[in-house]
């Protein structure tokens, strides 16, 4: 479980991110959706300690991350897995290889227990016989799995995906999604997604808050978010033509 | 103002850089790694650089000197001395400022722009010392050889546009790089070498690193890491000089 208290945080006196209070619950999808701008990137930054915040508490299984030294972060960090927007995969390293490298720099696996391991990740997001491939020769999906397996393979208690649909067709977006959610109720995780796709938040949502110009406007269900009485989520759920036509049939 | 501000963020950046390693094997590896990729891919360059350089430095230096009262042998002395003191260190140390300097920024940068940076943050590495210090590493102790590389092809250029152009007797040069050597210009040169190292690595480092937005911001951390390291190697270059040689 991770508790955030009133987190606040400014670039250059501007606040970009208002008093936010919120719990992400263990075992579940938990997603932060916005517009693009509304400071969910930046939350996310502060959550895993990519941005200092200016107030308020983040509270990892009541250790409190903000209070923390460097030392102590990086043994949090261990805890985390991070799913990046454009994946961010080492591009001289083989798919292997980027995802052992975390084994490589803190485990005391053999090599063989290593090799093991990438590959029981590797099967675990579908993809098989691309071990020896580098980035540059995958599709942006199957980046995306590598990405992931990466993130799994040191078995975090903690996963964080930034937009892990951004650039995907809606076929594939539904696949990631799945994989997200079956890896969260599997391993038992505490996952944060960021995100702007309604389809994800329709399919996986089983949290979801909306943060509109860095303030937290509403917190609920995927099931509750259609009718909250919120202009501003409102305008968000219903902005596309096919989601106005779907919301005046139901009328 | 801003030169402090610079030059503070750029000491904070060493301070991680010299932190201790998480692993020291991998660092190892991957400093192994840097001298292939930054040193032995710079051999081809620096061998055409200075045969080229020596032969024009033997050339020029004899049409300079066309008085009877100076004996032959005095050209190749001069191209020897022009070599080890200056050109084998600081003029190939300008031109690996380019092809190494720019090189490192620009994978640093995208690596930034990427997200590859903030990935390894996440990991818990320390990424400042996983990128930064093996290429320091890898250039401080591998760049020497390039220099002596250098030097010796530099006389054999030379030597070569003697025996091409006839400019003077084959004898006379070989007797003049022999003559009067002092081996501490090679010492020296070498100092110059790993102080130049270090420059071109952490200061192209330090722009990398710190780029922030896209592609063309890249390209502006390339083209600063390449002219601020530029000038500090002109900057080193003369007070090394006034400190070895005075």
């Amino acid at each position: 479980m991770i508790q955030v208290d009133n987190l606040s945080k400014a670039f250059n006196n501007v606040t970009v991110l208002h008093d936010i209070s919120v719990t992400f619950e263990k075992g579940k999808t938990n997603l932060i959706i916005g517009r693009s701008g509304s400071g969910k990137t930046v939350f996310m930054k502060c959550l895993v300690g990519l941005h200092e915040v200016n107030a308020g508490n983040i509270l990892y299984d009541n250790r409190n991350f903000v209070k923390m030294d460097f030392r102590e972060r990086k043994q949090i960090r261990r805890e985390i897995g991070m799913l990046f927007q454009g994946s961010a995969l080492f591009d001289s390293l083989t798919v292997e290889e980027n995802v052992m490298f975390p084994l490589n720099m803190f485990s005391a696996m053999s090599p063989a227990e290593k090799r093991a391991r990438v590959n029981t990740c590797l099967n675990r997001v579908n993809l098989a016989d691309v071990n020896k491939l580098y980035p540059g020769e995958l599709s942006g999906g199957m980046k995306k799995r590598v990405a992931i397996a990466r993130a799994i393979v040191e078995n975090p208690r903690y996963l964080f995906c930034d937009e892990p649909n951004s650039g995907l067709d809606p076929m594939t977006s539904l696949v990631i999604d799945d994989l997200i959610s079956e890896i969260t109720h599997e391993y038992d995780i505490t996952t944060v997604i960021n995100t702007h796709d309604m389809n994800s938040v329709m399919e996986i949502g089983e949290k979801v808050i909306f943060i509109h110009e860095g303030n937290k406007e509403w917190e609920g269900t995927r099931e509750e978010i259609l009718d909250t009485g919120n202009k501003n989520l409102d305008d968000f759920v219903f902005a596309s033509n096919l989601a106005k036509k779907i919301k005046s049939l139901s009328r | 103002m801003n030169f402090f501000s610079t030059f503070g963020r750029y000491v904070v950046l060493l301070s991680r850089v010299f932190a201790k390693p998480e692993k020291p094997k991998i660092y190892l590896q991957q400093t192994i790694r840097e001298m292939e990729s930054l040193g032995l891919n710079s051999v081809g360059i620096v061998i055409i650089i200075s045969i080229f350089i020596g032969a024009v430095i033997t050339l020029q230096t004899r049409y300079n000197l066309e008085s009877s009262w100076i004996p032959l042998y005095l050209i190749g002395l001069t191209a020897r001395d022009t070599l080890l003191l200056e050109f084998s260190s600081t003029m190939v140390g300008l031109i690996l400022a380019g092809k190494v300097g720019s090189n490192i920024a620009s994978e640093i940068g995208t690596m930034r722009i990427t997200e590859q940076i903030d990935a390894l943050e996440m990991m818990g590495i320390n990424s400042a010392s996983y990128l930064i210090l093996p290429k320091i590493i890898a250039t401080m102790v591998f760049n020497p050889f390039l220099t002596l590389i250098s030097m010796f092809v530099g006389l054999v250029g030379g030597w070569m546009a003697v025996i091409l152009t006839g400019a003077l007797p084959s004898s006379d040069y070989v007797f003049g790089i022999q003559y009067l050597f002092v081996p501490f210009y090679i010492t020296y040169a070498l100092v110059k070498t790993v102080v130049y190292a270090f420059i071109i690595t952490s200061v192209s480092a330090f722009y990398g690193y710190n780029v922030q937005g896209g592609a063309l911001e890249v390209g502006r951390a390339s083209t600063r890491g390449v002219v601020y390291s530029s000038i500090l190697i002109l900057l080193a270059d003369l007070v090394l000089t006034q400190l070895m040689l005075a």
